[in-house]
């Protein structure tokens, strides 16, 4: 049984690795099409490319990126810069703060909305008006606002996730059967255990997932809001304000290495995020994985 | 004293009686009515089973009971006293499995007396004892998911009798089991009973369970609700799952019921009930045979 299953993790581990390098070769290949496509061989490719209206001597959308081996390279070049971890930190930073806010205040707000009909009524048509305007929206008025730029960028990171949060804990928290609700009141509980004991690990699933979509957002909008913002104060004159702003400068900059680097450091950023967030759902809902 | 006579020396059955009771949904001349003029007692220490045709308004009237909903008309009133809303003193299974997902079967089952603040040595004492009454000793940090249907079941009695109920009101319990598993929990049920002689008011569809169970069989009558017919199930307990087949006295109660149950369903077949074709059917086909 237990080696059944090992084996079945190391395959799924091998496909993903085989992935991955299929991935890098094909990108590989790609960016380094302005050096094989002019050869002669590849000439019916060209003829090809001619015919569908492209006459240049590298490959569409892919010939002009950089090669991984040159992102590899660029990588290895700001891996011991302090300004780039900085961005880490600054971006990570900025998003923890955004997103544990966003559960600290909507959690029990979402809570509120659904077992109150009063807070329904009067919190939930300003909720949805204020819903559909897009947290970048936000920039400019949050930039007023607010004291400092790293307010200003938290609280729009904050909003990304905040009402994802809110209307996945008022579903959830209205979606608990009224089976669990009747089997408790005449077991003879209170409405504070009601809430305690039913609805909270009832709607606790439906958090997760809130989050989960939640955190994708934050990630979403803190770049953006650095890239518009510039980030804030400049630590080691490549970076310091975030992972987006380590983005935007490379372009000014003219180092589209260096783009790509930050947009696979905004990936694993995510990823790790992610993971952080699974590993915790599964430690607070532990009955949703035993099946 | 043994947990056994504990549990046995605290137990109180309780009498329901329900009079002239009518239940209405909608208003005015959208107004649906879904139970009448509906009177019987459910006696104490008594296992009564009601029978009827699906969606003749079972459920409804145990939500009355239950408290959960109050009749438009009429009252009910357990131990004299009229019920006002959900309490302890009547305890509902629901059709399926009202466990709560998120709790162990140890915590479901002290879930009631926690919610009370009644948690004491001899409580957790007998819930241990009732985990082992009803087998559960090494699922009791499992959560329900990871028991069988079966299993859920059982639990949820647990959890129901830890309570100490009058009344026990069980809609529809076994629905949804394999058909083996369910004359397990028959017979599992019924044993159980026997030894409590709580107050059951057990709800059905299905003529076995109801003659294999009952003590009293309240025949209900298609829409608008009412007790057509209650018939006293004189079969001998402790009883066996063979009695279904091989009794004679409870053969000729089901053929009487039966042929109740038969009347009910033309009437709601005429009415266009497709449901009642099904049985109509199949009840001619049966009494074709005999």
């Amino acid at each position: 049984m237990a080696l059944a299953k090992k084996s079945l993790i190391s395959t799924a581990l091998w496909r993903g690795v085989l992935s991955i390098l299929l991935f890098l070769v094909l990108w590989e290949l790609g960016s380094r099409s302005r050096h094989w496509l002019i050869q002669e061989e590849f000439e019916w490719m060209r003829n090809l490319l001619a015919m569908a209206g492209w006459e240049k001597k590298y490959l569409p959308w892919i010939g002009p990126i950089p090669a991984p081996s040159e992102v590899l390279k660029a990588w290895g070049g700001v891996i011991g810069d302090i300004g780039y971890w900085h961005s880490w930190y600054k971006s990570f930073s900025r998003v923890a703060g955004g997103f544990i806010a966003a559960m600290i205040i909507g959690i029990p707000f979402g809570l509120l909305l659904a077992v109150s009909r009063t807070a329904f009524g009067i919190g939930f048509p300003v909720f949805e008006v204020l819903r559909p305007i897009p947290p970048l929206a936000w920039v400019p008025a949050s930039i007023i606002f607010w004291p400092t730029q790293e307010l200003s960028i938290t609280f729009v990171t904050f909003l990304g996730a905040f009402y994802t949060i809110v209307i996945n804990v008022v579903g959830g928290a209205k979606s608990i059967d009224l089976r669990y609700f009747q089997a408790a009141q005449s077991m003879g509980s209170s409405s504070w255990d009601i809430f305690r004991r039913i609805i909270l690990p009832g709607t606790l699933p439906s958090i997760m997932v809130g989050s989960a979509v939640g955190m994708g957002i934050t990630w979403e909008v803190v770049v953006a809001a650095e890239m518009i913002s510039g980030g804030g104060s400049q630590i080691g004159g490549t970076a310091g304000g975030g992972l987006g702003f380590f983005i935007w400068n490379s372009y000014v900059g003219g180092s589209y290495e260096q783009i790509v680097v930050g947009m696979i450091s905004i990936g694993i950023a995510g990823f790790i995020s992610s993971e952080l967030l699974r590993s915790l759902g599964k430690y607070v809902t532990p009955w949703l994985r035993l099946r | 004293m043994s947990q056994e006579d504990k549990l046995k020396s605290k137990i109180q059955a309780g009498e329901i009686v329900v009079s002239g009771v009518s239940k209405e949904y909608g208003a005015n001349q959208f107004a649906k009515e879904v139970v009448k003029d509906c009177s019987f007692t459910i006696e104490r220490g008594k296992l009564t089973v009601m029978i009827g045709p699906s969606g003749c308004g079972k459920s409804t009237l145990i939500r009355l009971l239950a408290g959960f909903e109050h009749p438009t008309a009429g009252t009910i009133s357990i131990n004299g006293k009229p019920v006002t809303g959900p309490a302890r003193d009547r305890l509902v299974l629901f059709q399926e499995t009202a466990l709560f997902p998120w709790m162990t079967t140890y915590d479901n089952i002290l879930y009631g007396p926690r919610a009370r603040g009644e948690v004491t040595k001899e409580t957790l004492e007998l819930a241990e004892f009732l985990l082992s009454k009803v087998g559960l000793q090494e699922f009791r940090k499992k959560y329900p998911t990871q028991l069988s249907g079966g299993m859920q079941r059982r639990a949820e009695l647990a959890r129901a009798m830890i309570n100490n109920p009058e009344v026990m009101i069980l809609d529809e319990p076994f629905r949804g089991l394999d058909a083996m598993t369910k004359e397990l929990m028959w017979e599992y049920y019924s044993a159980l009973y026997e030894e409590n002689r709580r107050t059951n008011f057990f709800v059905t569809t299905d003529i076995d369970e109801a003659i294999f169970l009952a003590d009293r069989l309240f025949i209900m009558s298609n829409i608008p609700t009412r007790v057509r017919a209650v018939l006293e199930v004189d079969v001998p307990r402790p009883r066996r799952l063979l009695d279904i087949v091989e009794n004679d006295r409870s053969n000729e109660i089901k053929m009487e019921a039966l042929s109740i149950l038969h009347e009910e369903a033309m009437k709601s077949f005429s009415r266009g009930s497709k449901a009642a074709a099904d049985f109509v059917e199949a009840y001619s086909k049966r009494v074709a045979k005999t």
